[in-house]
This record gives structure tokens, sequence and C-alpha cells, in this order.
């Protein structure tokens, strides 16, 4: 069975020329970078080469970018970094709606005397920028937004969000993990003190991830070992990991365009055809505002999970919001910060596409799901109930 | 991704008894869209007064729709007497098991097949006397009760996984908690005579010499204190205490709460403990 993989938010693909990249420093240049031997040295080269590849899909200095391990260690670092060096002031300032790397960190915090500031989202998701500025104070360490949110797919005003924060002196933090490679950034642009991205999520293999610094940034590091990264994250460098996100980066800005017209058409379409095929579902979150490879469909009266399995014997894959696949008993802390209701939000597919996916796995996923959640709306007890009000379509 | 067995992919893949049925003799819907699952189940008795259909609507995961399916096929064909035995361990091993964190899908099955035979006789399922413990999930202090001597749960944890207690907010944690250590304190009292032999008074007391040694004595010395051991006549335990715990004011909480409490647990649930002068 062919595997139609829509599921690129939680992790993608090496790419081919990517894994080509790679392959030579596992067993052939093993060499370290910090040895004296040529050897070694001329991997140290590549590693400049792959941090100039990735400053260049950011708009930075080379000197700006610190590799790192994953997102999450990116996330961390910046936020422990920005406490650290501001002893004095206590107060953390975020969304609602973060990945777990900041959100599950600040509460944490919280419950270790910090107090921590989660600003709202509209019902389309949309961050509630009126609360984010009065939520900053003099005693604000740090604010992190996200760029774009994992599960819906929406961009935040993160430039207008850091220009805010600069204007009080506070350091901002972004969380770009699924924005990178997907719409053009440019630092030398905007007032983001810190950003983080991750390598699997463009291409790139899980265990390389990058937190950018911006110069001057005042900064405490995280690791703490080494000379390696100038002091500022210690460890041997994951060499074949960092040239392959070297190479993503590189493809990545190469198909940027392609991204923002192949792969959003390919979006619409399944997202067009899904709701005109299936009475009774919606789009969760803001339609134009977002990346252009996400769409999270709820589909009302049936359960994610249920849905996710019956996909799997298609081949397809995806993910959900509902309460069953969280791993806890209620759904996605995102849906619900957007109000989400329940009959909606247990039944939330996200679909996230790349730029290897084709029409075929659209067509695929067009014929295959409305039948999908017939047969388990047949099987719902809410369903019988509800249906003599939709006869239109 | 969960761990299924394969009867419960296939019960979830073609479900048996699907629907509801018209005209039925019990019916009963339990749980709710909010929670992440609800079940209807509906059934039929022939003249003999054994159930001959069972059929069920589910909103809910996988092994939601897997358990309601096993449901009707286990109480297909049985008197009322007999559906009434059947427990929620009943329709987890009819599937081969259920991942510990879907056990709640099975007590929601247990839960309509009661609803619905008391609505076949007529009597009402409310308990007035229940107080919700659960806001986030609606569960009440006897449902969580109930979880818990049955399936011999015995942690917060254990209790979310088969009631959806707990899930949510957690601000009923310390709730819970306090229900476990009820009950499986009673549940040891209840227990005790049957499964200890009766003590012979030289195993009695050096049961309580080792329990004192053990369990006793390290904590009191910690405090600065001692205890010594002059007698026992039938369930009386006589002690002396010594340094701290002879001059201390509240002695008589240390011993009565705290070294019978000990010897209660370790000997027997019948000793009471007095203090004599040495
Ligand atoms: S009250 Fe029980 S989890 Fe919120």
């Amino acid at each position: 069975m062919r595997t139609v993989y829509l599921d690129n938010n939680a992790t993608t693909m090496v790419s081919r020329e990517v894994l080509d990249e790679m392959l030579p420093f596992f067993h052939d240049r093993y060499g370290n970078p910090s040895s004296m031997h040529s050897f070694g040295g001329r991997v140290a080269r590549e590693l400049s080469d792959a941090r100039h590849k990735v400053a260049s899909l950011l708009g930075a200095d080379p000197e700006e970018i610190i590799f790192t391990s994953c997102g999450t260690e990116s996330d961390n670092t910046a936020i422990m970094s920005s406490l650290l060096v501001k002893p004095g002031k206590t107060h953390i300032v975020t969304s609602r709606v973060e990945h777990p790397a900041i959100k599950v960190l600040c509460e944490h915090l919280a419950q270790k005397g910090y107090r921590v500031t989660m600003v709202g989202v509209d019902s389309d998701g949309r961050l509630d920028m009126d609360e984010y500025e009065a939520s900053l104070t003099p005693d604000t360490a740090i604010a992190s937004i996200m760029w774009a949110n994992n599960e819906t797919g929406v961009i935040f005003p993160v430039e207008e969000a850091a220009r805010l924060a600069r204007d009080r002196g506070i350091v901002f933090h972004t969380d770009a993990v699924q924005i990178v490679g997907k719409i053009p950034i440019d630092m030398k642009g905007n007032a983001v003190d810190m950003l983080s991205l991750s390598g699997h999520k463009l291409h790139a293999p899980k265990g390389i991830g990058v937190l950018y610094v911006r110069k001057g940034t005042k900064f405490s590091p995280f690791l703490i070992g080494g000379h390696q990264e100038k002091g500022r994250r210690g460890g041997t460098e994951n060499v074949a990991g960092i040239v392959g996100l070297g190479k993503a980066c590189e493809l990545a800005a190469a198909s940027m365009e392609k991204e923002n017209t192949y792969v959003r058409a390919l979006r619409d379409r399944l997202e067009n055809s899904l709701l005109a095929a299936i009475p009774q579902s919606r789009v969760n979150g803001v339609r134009d505002e977002r990346l252009p490879n996400t769409t999270n469909i709820s589909f009302e009266f049936v359960e994610g999970e249920s849905i996710l399995l019956l996909m799997d014997q298609h081949g397809i894959c995806a993910s959900s919001g509902s309460a069953c696949t969280s791993g806890s008993l209620q759904p996605s802390h995102v849906l619900r910060a957007m109000g989400v209701p329940y009959t909606m939000a247990h039944g939330s597919i996200r679909f996230s596409l790349s730029v290897y996916n084709t029409e075929e796995d659209i067509d695929l996923v067009i014929r295959e799901l409305p039948p999908i959640i017939d047969k388990l709306r047949v099987l719902s007890p809410y369903w019988a109930t509800e249906r003599g009000a939709c006869t239109t379509v | 991704m969960w761990e299924y067995t394969d009867k419960v992919r296939e019960h979830f893949l073609n479900p048996k008894n699907a629907g509801e049925i018209e005209d039925p003799d019990g019916v009963a819907e339990v749980g709710s869209i909010a929670c992440g699952d609800a079940l209807k189940l509906s059934f039929k008795l022939d003249e003999n007064k054994r159930i001959a259909d069972a059929k069920f609507k589910t909103f809910g995961c996988a092994s939601a729709i897997a358990s309601a399916s096993a449901l009707t096929e286990i109480i297909k064909g049985k008197t009322i007497e007999e559906a009434m035995k059947i427990t929620n361990q009943d329709i987890a091993d009819y599937l081969g098991g259920l991942p510990q964190e879907k056990m709640h899908c099975s007590v929601l099955g247990q839960e309509a097949l009661e609803k619905a035979i008391d609505n076949y006789r007529g009597v009402s399922h409310k308990k007035p006397e229940e107080e919700i413990v659960c806001a986030c999930f609606g569960v009440t202090d006897g449902e969580i009760e109930r979880a818990i001597r049955q399936n011999h749960l015995t942690s917060v944890e254990e209790v979310t996984y088969y009631t959806k207690a707990g899930g949510g907010c957690g601000n009923c944690h310390d709730k819970i908690q306090a229900i476990l250590d009820r009950v499986l304190a009673a549940k040891r009292s209840e227990k005790e005579p049957e499964e200890r032999p009766r003590l012979s008074n030289i195993q009695k007391i050096r049961m309580i010499e080792e329990t004192i040694e053990r369990e006793i004595r390290p904590s009191l010395q910690h405090d600065g204190g001692d205890i010594d051991l002059i007698d026992v006549i039938g369930n009386r335990v006589l002690v002396a205490t010594r340094g701290a715990c002879a001059t201390c004011q509240a002695s008589q909480i240390t011993l009565k709460s705290f070294v019978e409490w000990k010897l209660k647990e370790f000997v027997s649930p019948d000793l009471v403990v007095e203090e004599v002068a040495k």
C-alpha cells in the first residue's frame, strides 16, 4: 500500500539531496572539527559552510547561528538564558497556544515562582495583540511568541510583537519551527532577538536545531562544556546533522516559491473538496493568514482517533487534536484556547503537506475520507438527531 | 499510537450490532460529547426473558467503539440477572485487553448496561447522595469508589485511566487521593480477618515485637524517645514509653495514633495499645 504522508508539521522526510550530503560524515570524514589535524580541520570548513547557508535562509549573520540538538533545546535555551541574564526580572509573556517546548517550560517556571502571562487567541486562532501589549511590563524578562501555530498553521504578527517588546527593552524570542522554509524571513529587517528552528521540519534529519541569537543580545549558555559554538553551546558538533541542515536550508530557499504556489494549491484543493463533500465540517483557524501547507478541519460528531485509524487503513497519515490522540483526556490546548466547541474539537484532523506531495495524494484523501466520516457518523448517537438539520447537502 | 489487540481492531473496523433497537425493553445513554465519548445501548428480551438483541451507538475513539461492540456481543443470550454481573473487566477481557489509558471505555460500557437494565426495571438511576468529585468530567465519588474496588486501583493516575476523573484541570486530584486512602484503608480491614489465620499468642507477641523494632522504634528514636513492650493480654498491648515520649504532652497521641495504627496494620486490626508505668 502506498503511504500518503500528510503529517509534515510532525516531521518530514529527509530529502535525498540532504541525505547524500550527510553520508560521507559518518564513515569517511568522521573527524572532529575541533582537532588540530587537517583530517578534522577540513570538517570544520564544512560546518562553516552550513552555518552560512542557514544564516542566509534567515537573512542573518553566520555568527548569530548556534547549532543545538532540537527545537525544544533552542526554546529552552532562549527562555532560560533571558531569565539568567536579568536576574531581577520575574515575568514571562507567552501565548496560550505555544508548543509544549515553551508551554510546559513556562508552567514549570510558574511553579518555581515566575509570573507567566499567557496571551489568548480569538476564535480564528489570531493572537490578541491588545492583550499582548498590555501584558508587557517593566518586570518582563522575555516575551516568547510562536511565529506560526503547528496545529492550525495560523501566522502571528511576530514582527510587530517584537517591535513592541524592543520599545520597552524586553528581549523577544520566537519559536519559528513551523514557518522557517515556508515563508521568507529576514532577520535584518525585524526586531526579533532570538529564534528557534528545527531541522526535521524542513527535510533535514531529527536531532539538529538552531537558536538564532541577535548580535548584542546578552546570552547565557544552557549546555556548558567545551568551546564549541563560541562557548555558547558545549558538546561536540553533530557534524552530519549540521551539514544536512545547511543543505536543507539551501533547498528550502529554492523551493519557497513552490511552497507558496504548488503546495498552497494542493492544500486549498484538499480543503475545499472536503468541506464541499462532508456536511458539518469547518476549518479551524483564519484561512488567509496561514502557512501554505496546513489545514485543520473539524468533522462534527465524530472522534479524531477513529478517523485517523480508518484513514490509516488506506495509508493516509495525518494527526488530530482530539483528546484520545493527545494522550490526555481533553482536546488540544490550541483548539480549547480558540473556544472550538467540543462537538467539533474532538473531530479535528490536521493535514500538513510538503513539496513532495502529489495531486494523486490529494485525490486519494478526497475519495476515501467522506465515506469514513459517513461510517463513523452512522455509529454516532449524536448524528441521527442532528441529521434533519442538514438536508441541504 | 496505541497498541490495540487484533480483537479491538476487528471490532472497531467491523463493529457488531451497531444501531438502535426500535421499541426496546431497555435503553440508556451515558457519557457526553464534551467528555469525548458517549454510548447509547438498547436491548430487547425474548419470551424467556433473555436478551434477544442488543445494539449500540458510540461517539468515541477506536477502543470506545470496540468496547460497545463487545458489550452487545457479550450480553446477547443472557438473562438480566446474568447481565448484571458483567463488569468492565469482562469487556476488556473479551477484547484481549485494552491499553490502561483506555480502560474508561470499558467502564462506560458497564455503566450503559446498568442504566439500561435500570431502565428496563423502571427504577431510576439517580443516586442523590453521590457528589460530583471531578467537575471536568462529571464523575461522582460513588463512581470513583466503585472503579477503585472493582479494578483494585491504587493511584490517582489509575483512577483517571478508568474513570477519566482527574484528566482535565487536575483540581480534583486531592479529593481523588482522599477517596483512594479511605477505600484502601477500608479494603484492608475488610480483608484481614479472612486473609490472616488466627494468630497463636506466641506468634502474636513475636509479630508485635518485630513491628515495634522495624516500624515504630526507629521513628520514636528519631525524635529522641523510645518504647518498651511490657506485656500482651489478649488484644491489649501494654507498653511503656521513655525519653522524649514519656514526658511529652502529646504522648497519648503518639501512642494512640501511631503505635496502634502500625500494630493494627502489621499484626492485627483488633489490637489496642495501653500505656503502663514501667
Ligand atoms: S475537576 Fe477533575 S480534572 Fe478538573
